[in-house]
């Protein structure tokens, strides 16, 4: 039952610098990617240190107007397009799935090493825009000043963005013939674990919708360059038309942050309540819904533009649909644990964060989504917290606890458990200290992408910012620990969790092809209930 | 495996008929018949695609699953232009209840 | 070898899983394609909803006659790819390359069609900008017209670069007897990404040259 490491892995089976530039070994992609999202993200958590500092005080003391617009665009850039939208599945879906399916890799592993070249030159075309200046536009670009009246490095940039999308679609355009094409004998469509099935709605997302955040931003940049007069209002030209291309993808987008975490939360609360996930068809399903629901709500973004009413109540409507199958989730997660043997180990600590602060984001959406209510809290930090309290309580901790719990498979060492479980404790706190004031305040009236505000919102930002400097120390700790445990953790098992999933069912960490032998399926997913063992 | 080979004469038949509806397609835009002109044109131009897919690209003879992901296409390209068209054509409809 | 045996990459079991996750590959990249131009279709539609006179008055400025005679080429071009396809399936070495060949030169016809009509439209000064020419009163709208020809005829023009690249590239290993009755896959979905290219032609055709010549 204990296995041995084998002395031959993925990790060991080549050396030296080209074995790892010119792979197509997926596991060793999705460490490159690991790599590079890590360093994207402390970038982004600069930029965020960076707002959060200028707003202790009301006064714009720490940088100018133009500068701090510079501080939340790229802020948002990177942390959406270069970490949140890879993160999951880059890492985690590129590591699993074929594993997770019985294959030796996925169907297109050279298009796979290709991916995460297009993301490193997209991310220097935009690092290098960031070093000769920076982007004023706020992430969302907005026509016309994005097309005629900003004077910072909107080309290069948006050449960045360009760029990246297609390592996305590339990525999506991967796991949906994976899925489809590659699955063991008898691994049917309703045996998947729902991380595949999450993985699967992510990436018909990413599909659909990036090639229209595509188009719109060479629209963009091609108006810029060569005056070309398409969102031009002098012409006659729509800025909301802008608005449309853009949050037609934009939107989707925050899917394909969320459904991965989703996924990882369904393979985590199953494994550490020892049952299997309740509803398991619902919540495959739900994973579709949400994808397609997804692609009908974008105009909720535009309520206040001046659009038509009559499309925003179409739009307000769909908005609180699209709400449903993410609660069919919650409370199909919920009942997992009721009456199942649940343990706390780190990972768990982090899905368990998941479903509350997911839900307090989401409902919080649903005051978005509610016409009146948006007049008065759009373009707020009610909005901010809504996003953050769903992007990072949400799709970070996933990460976290998917890293967490892959993390022995992934290198052959456990993480030390005692300091796990004080870091998802710190990001708990943190997080909640940083972002709960800013529902407060942005219901109070205090704007978003202002660096002044009247000097009776301070207290609730110096607890925002103070939040936000122990969430930091929380991120800190995991980077610290896990490169920790590369040299000094305790060597893993194949099954440390004595979890259910073909990925358990090889050595930690696994040989380059997988399996020795093509496994054949004959259970249900999550099959706990007729395990031997039970977890230490 | 066995691909469907279509045979020749096939291909020179649609061929034909796109260059007859080529045709048609110019001839009628020089007759003046109101919206139906807008009409007729994309009719036209959806005929070729739909003969070029089924019969050059071989869909006619592709799994369900090929179907599927072809119909799915240009139900997102509809979506993208109805809900944005929900927009744009409505907004005037709003009356202003005083200046 | 005239033809490479029934073997398979690594990852796959056989060769029909090999051609059938590979053709499922590019129906899916193809769907991509579709939103890429769906993008620009949606700014057509809701600017010709907007504008219906100034787009009919700015779609004079082009060639109806070269639009049609390039369409034509385009179609052909699709013919002769699906026999160059034909002829891959049936192990036809020579037939294959000479399709291929056809292809590439009618492809080459349309982009130099392609390249005096955009000429044309420099030199008359209809190019959207502080260039433009025409100062009527519709001025604006027949510059998002022209804006959105420019785009949309621009890009499509790319993709038909990228094909010609492509099937350079098909020529160059069909040369080298890369294919035959049990492989030809690339050439294979080398056709589906050309189709495609001349289907986005058949609707840009008389979305952008025919609507205007009853008025």
């Amino acid at each position: 039952m204990e296995s041995t490491q084998p002395r031959v892995h993925y990790l060991n089976a080549d050396y030296g610098i080209r074995s790892w530039l010119f792979t197509v070994d997926h596991k060793r992609i999705a460490l490159l990617y690991l790599g590079s999202i890590t360093v994207m993200f402390l970038l982004g958590g600069v930029f965020a240190g960076l707002i959060r500092l200028e707003l202790l005080t009301p006064a714009g003391d720490l940088v100018e107007a133009d500068t701090y617009n510079k501080l939340f665009t790229m802020h948002g850039i990177v942390m959406i397009f270069f970490f949140l939208i890879p993160s999951i599945p880059a890492v985690l879906g590129n590591f699993l799935i074929p594993m997770m399916i019985g294959a030796r890799d996925l169907a297109f592993p050279r298009l796979n090493l290709l991916s995460w070249y297009i993301y490193i030159i997209g991310a220097l075309f935009t690092l290098w825009a960031m070093l000769i200046g920076g982007v004023d536009t706020g992430w969302t670009f907005y026509t016309p000043f994005s097309t005629m009246a900003s004077n910072t490095n909107v080309i290069p940039t948006a050449l960045g963005i360009f760029i990246t999308g297609f390592s996305s679609i590339l990525t999506g355009l991967n796991f949906i013939v994976t899925i489809h094409r590659m699955r063991a004998p008898g691994l049917t469509w309703f045996r998947l674990p729902l991380f595949v099935w999450a993985h699967y709605a992510t990436s018909l997302i990413m599909i659909l919708g990036t090639p229209v955040v595509a188009i719109t931003i060479l629209l963009v940049g091609l108006e810029r360059a060569f005056h070309l007069g398409i969102f031009d209002p002098a012409l006659g030209g729509d800025p909301l038309l802008f608005q449309h291309l853009f949050w037609f993808y934009s939107h989707p987008a925050v899917y394909i942050m969320i459904l991965p975490g989703m996924g990882v939360i369904s393979e985590v609360i199953a494994c550490f309540s020892r049952k299997a996930i309740f509803g398991y068809s619902f919540v495959a399903i739900s994973s579709l819904a949400i994808a397609l629901l997804g692609f009908l709500v974008w105009a909720h973004h535009m309520f206040v533009t001046g659009m038509s009413v009559y499309a925003a109540m179409i739009f307000s409507f769909l908005s609180f649909a699209v709400a449903i199958p993410s609660a069919v989730k919650v409370f199909n997660w919920t009942a997992t644990l009721y009456e199942g043997s649940v343990s706390f180990q780190a990972p768990m600590l982090y899905a368990l964060g998941f479903i509350g602060l997911f839900t307090i984001g989401g409902l919080t959406g649903l005051f978005l989504a509610t016409l009146g209510l948006d007049v008065h809290v759009t373009d707020t930090y009610f909005v901010v917290a809504h996003f953050h309290y769903i992007m990072v309580g949400g799709a970070i901790m996933s990460y976290l606890g998917g890293m967490h719990f892959w993390w022995p498979k992934i290198t052959g060492r456990m993480y030390p458990e005692a300091w796990a479980k004080i870091a998802a404790v710190i990001v708990f706190l943190g997080f909640n200290l940083t972002f709960f004031p800013q529902f407060v305040l942005g219901y109070l009236g205090m704007p978003r992408r202002y660096h002044v505000y009247p000097a009776e919102f301070q207290v609730l930002n110096v607890m925002s910012t103070a939040g936000a400097s122990i969430l930091g120390i929380g991120y800190l700790l995991p980077l610290v620990y896990f490169i920790w445990s590369l040299r000094y953790g305790a060597v893993a098992t194949a099954n440390p969790w004595h979890a259910t999933g073909l990925e358990w069912e090889t050595p930690s960490p696994p040989p380059t092809e997988n399996f020795e032998r093509t496994p054949i399926v004959t259970q249900d997913a999550y099959a706990y209930d007729t395990q031997e063992v039970q977890v230490v | 495996m066995s691909e469907h080979v279509v045979p020749v004469r096939i291909y020179f038949t649609i061929f034909t008929v796109l260059l007859v509806l080529t045709a048609v397609t110019v001839i009628v835009s020089g007759i003046d018949l109101g919206r139906m002109n807008t009409v007729v044109a994309l009719a036209i131009a959806v005929t070729k695609a739909v003969l070029v897919i089924l019969f050059f690209m071989h869909l006619r003879y592709s799994t369900k699953l090929t179907w599927l992901v072809v119909s799915a296409g240009f139900v997102w390209l509809s979506i993208l232009i109805l809900f944005t068209m929900t927009d744009v054509l409505t907004r005037g409809l709003v009356a202003l209840t005083q200046h | 070898m005239s033809e490479r045996a029934a073997a398979s990459a690594h990852q796959f079991d056989d060769a029909e899983q090999q051609h059938d996750a590979s053709t499922l590959g590019m129906w899916v990249f193809l769907v991509t394609e579709i939103m890429f131009f769906a993008g620009m279709f949606t700014v057509y539609v809701a600017y010709r909803s907007l504008y219906p006179d100034g787009f009919a008055h700015a779609s004079h400025h082009l060639d109806v006659l070269l639009g049609t005679i390039n369409t034509t080429v385009l179609i052909t071009s699709s013919l002769t790819m699906a026999l160059a396809v034909h002829a891959a399936q049936l192990g036809r070495r020579r037939p294959l390359l000479i399709f291929l060949v056809l292809t590439m030169a009618l492809g080459s016809t349309f982009l130099v069609i392609k390249g005096f009509e955009y000429a044309h439209k420099f030199r008359e000064g209809l190019v959207p900008g502080p260039w433009f020419s025409y100062h009527g009163a519709d001025a604006g709208a027949q510059q998002l017209f022209l804006s959105i020809y420019f785009a949309m005829t621009g890009v499509h023009a790319a993709h038909m670069v990228i094909g010609l690249g492509v099937l350079g590239t098909l020529v160059w290993q069909a040369r080298r007897g890369r294919y035959g009755k049990s492989y030809y896959t690339p050439v294979e979905l080398s056709g589906l990404y050309w189709h495609f290219v001349d289907i986005v032609w058949i609707f840009l055709f008389p979305l952008l040259y025919l609507i205007g010549r009853h008025t």
